[in-house]
């Protein structure tokens, strides 16, 4: 052992460096937020709580291709369509169980209709597993209350889509 | 008649005695553990509690509520008795260690004169609570921890036992308060420096924080000798721990800080009074303790116990020898 380093070992030289440190990142800005009053930026293309969309005019946008319930990894979607009497094809079931998604994004991107977007909700938890079985009026609830950002973000991803 | 009366008087007395003790103690356990996260989360350059209460003092105190209204899960496999018994007995003996501690002159629960004896005994048993805890859960992570964690304890005791006799040769009396009163010219920190720290680094060990928290190691042993508790059973070994560590910081302020001595005895240091001055040592004490955990990775088994007993006991045996020799030589053995 060299003898610098036996005086190291001795008088604790390198305990007090971090000692000294220590102390001084008590005082440097926090690299946290304080969460629940605060939150962080997220990106548009956060995919976050599942919601169905709406035209302007009130109309569902979802024309029950099912390309989403059959691109889902994790099978998460279940879909039952019918014809309506103005002819036009619309769902009559649109099941989502989050507990089985894994939120990869791939409905959104299948989506030729932008009818099923993964908005930047985040904070959905619930108590009871029940409460995550999502059906359709709960999915088209979320698109209204969200209406807003969700186009907001679809906009602002456009260039790279 | 007479008798009864006098007796339950006593009774009474010293129940509002032990009360008045133990209360404080468990409020300052519940505020240190506090302390103990939010330093540790600055270091870290993170906010630490701060929701519950003002700068979320009150932490500790949510935390103990749901302590409280968590199931109690004992493990089917386990000795029941000997399980449920682990926890009461570590913080039974953290917080009976108090009665001996003096807050100031003639303040203190029980002055006897076998005082740092009765201590270090009690210190002693606590390795008792987490190998009964370890043992009576059945299962290999408390079993492990357990058999590390006594194997650090006692390793351990024995440097902190002759750095104490080191202190009471300059002292002459086993009695808490004569040992506070002997530092009136000058607190042993100085004379003594060397077994100052040493004390310090065995204190960490005894009392199983980082860098010597192998009993609990959470990357190795999931929580070490407290896996298996859940609920109130755990929170007690937890408030056992925080007051050991405590008890060890007023230990280190007693024999090495001067106890309630102010630092300079002047004027404006004298009017603040002894009890608080030890307050403030203890939690200096303890601010180190928490700054320890923020900085330092934890040591290999066999470092720590190459440290323990190839380090520190022989270099607190020399300096056992070399204070005897310096006090005998130069005449000036405490006598009485």
């Amino acid at each position: 052992m060299k003898f610098s380093r036996i005086i190291k070992t001795i008088f604790l030289l390198d305990f007090l460096t971090a000692l000294i440190l220590a102390i001084k990142e008590i005082f440097k800005p926090k690299k946290t937020i304080n969460y629940p009053f605060e939150k962080g930026q997220i990106s548009p293309r956060f995919r976050g709580e599942h919601a169905l969309r709406r035209y302007p005019n009130g109309e569902e946008r979802c024309i029950a291709c099912k390309l989403c319930e059959a691109v889902c990894p994790a099978q998460a979607i279940t879909i039952e369509s019918t014809e309506r009497d103005d002819g036009s094809r619309k769902t009559t079931r649109y099941d989502i169980d989050m507990l089985k998604c894994i939120y990869c994004g791939l409905c959104e991107e299948s989506c030729p209709v932008d009818a099923i977007v993964q908005g930047p909700n985040f904070e959905f938890a619930t108590e009871t597993r029940e409460e995550l079985y999502y059906n359709k009026e709960k999915l088209l609830d979320n698109g209204d209350r969200w209406e807003s950002l969700l186009a907001a973000n679809i906009k602002a991803d456009k260039p790279f889509r | 008649m007479d008798n009864i009366y006098h007796y339950l008087n006593l009774l009474f007395i010293e129940s509002y005695k032990i009360l008045f003790l133990l209360i404080p103690i468990l409020v300052t356990v519940a505020m240190i553990v506090w302390l103990d996260r939010r330093v540790w989360a600055l270091v870290q350059k993170r906010r630490g509690p701060n929701v519950v209460g003002p700068f979320g003092l009150f932490q500790s105190l949510a935390d103990a509520l749901k302590y409280i209204f968590k199931e109690i899960i004992i493990p089917a496999s386990s000795n029941k008795v000997i399980f449920i018994l682990a926890p009461v007995t570590t913080m039974t003996l953290a917080l009976i260690a108090w009665a001996v501690i003096p807050f100031d002159v003639n303040f203190v629960l029980a002055d006897i004169n076998v005082g740092i004896l009765y201590l270090f005994a009690v210190s002693s048993l606590g390795v008792y609570g987490i190998i009964m805890g370890g043992w009576a859960s059945n299962s290999k992570y408390p079993f492990l921890g357990a058999i590390r964690s006594a194997a650090q304890m006692v390793s351990y005791e024995v440097s902190i036992g002759i750095i104490i006799i080191n202190v009471l040769l300059c002292v002459g009396s086993l009695n808490l308060t004569d040992i506070v009163l002997a530092q009136k010219k000058i607190w042993f920190i100085f004379p003594l420096f060397p077994m100052f720290v040493i004390f310090f680094i065995s204190a960490l060990a005894e009392t199983n924080r980082p860098p010597f928290d192998l009993p609990e190691a959470e990357a190795e042993l999931v929580a070490g000798y407290q896996t298996e508790y859940s609920g109130m059973m755990y929170a007690m070994f937890w408030l056992g721990e925080y007051a050991n560590i405590l008890l060890m910081c007023a230990l280190g302020s007693i024999l090495f800080l001067g106890g309630w001595l102010s630092p300079i005895n002047i004027y404006p240091f004298t009017i603040i009074p002894g009890t608080l001055w030890l307050i403030f040592k203890i939690l200096f004490l303890f601010l180190m303790f928490s700054l320890v955990k923020a900085i330092v990775p934890r040591y290999r088994y066999d470092q720590l116990m190459r440290l323990g007993w190839k380090i520190f006991l022989p270099f607190s045996l020399f300096w056992l020898v070399l204070t005897s020799s310096y006090l005998y030589y130069f005449n000036l053995l405490p006598t009485n």
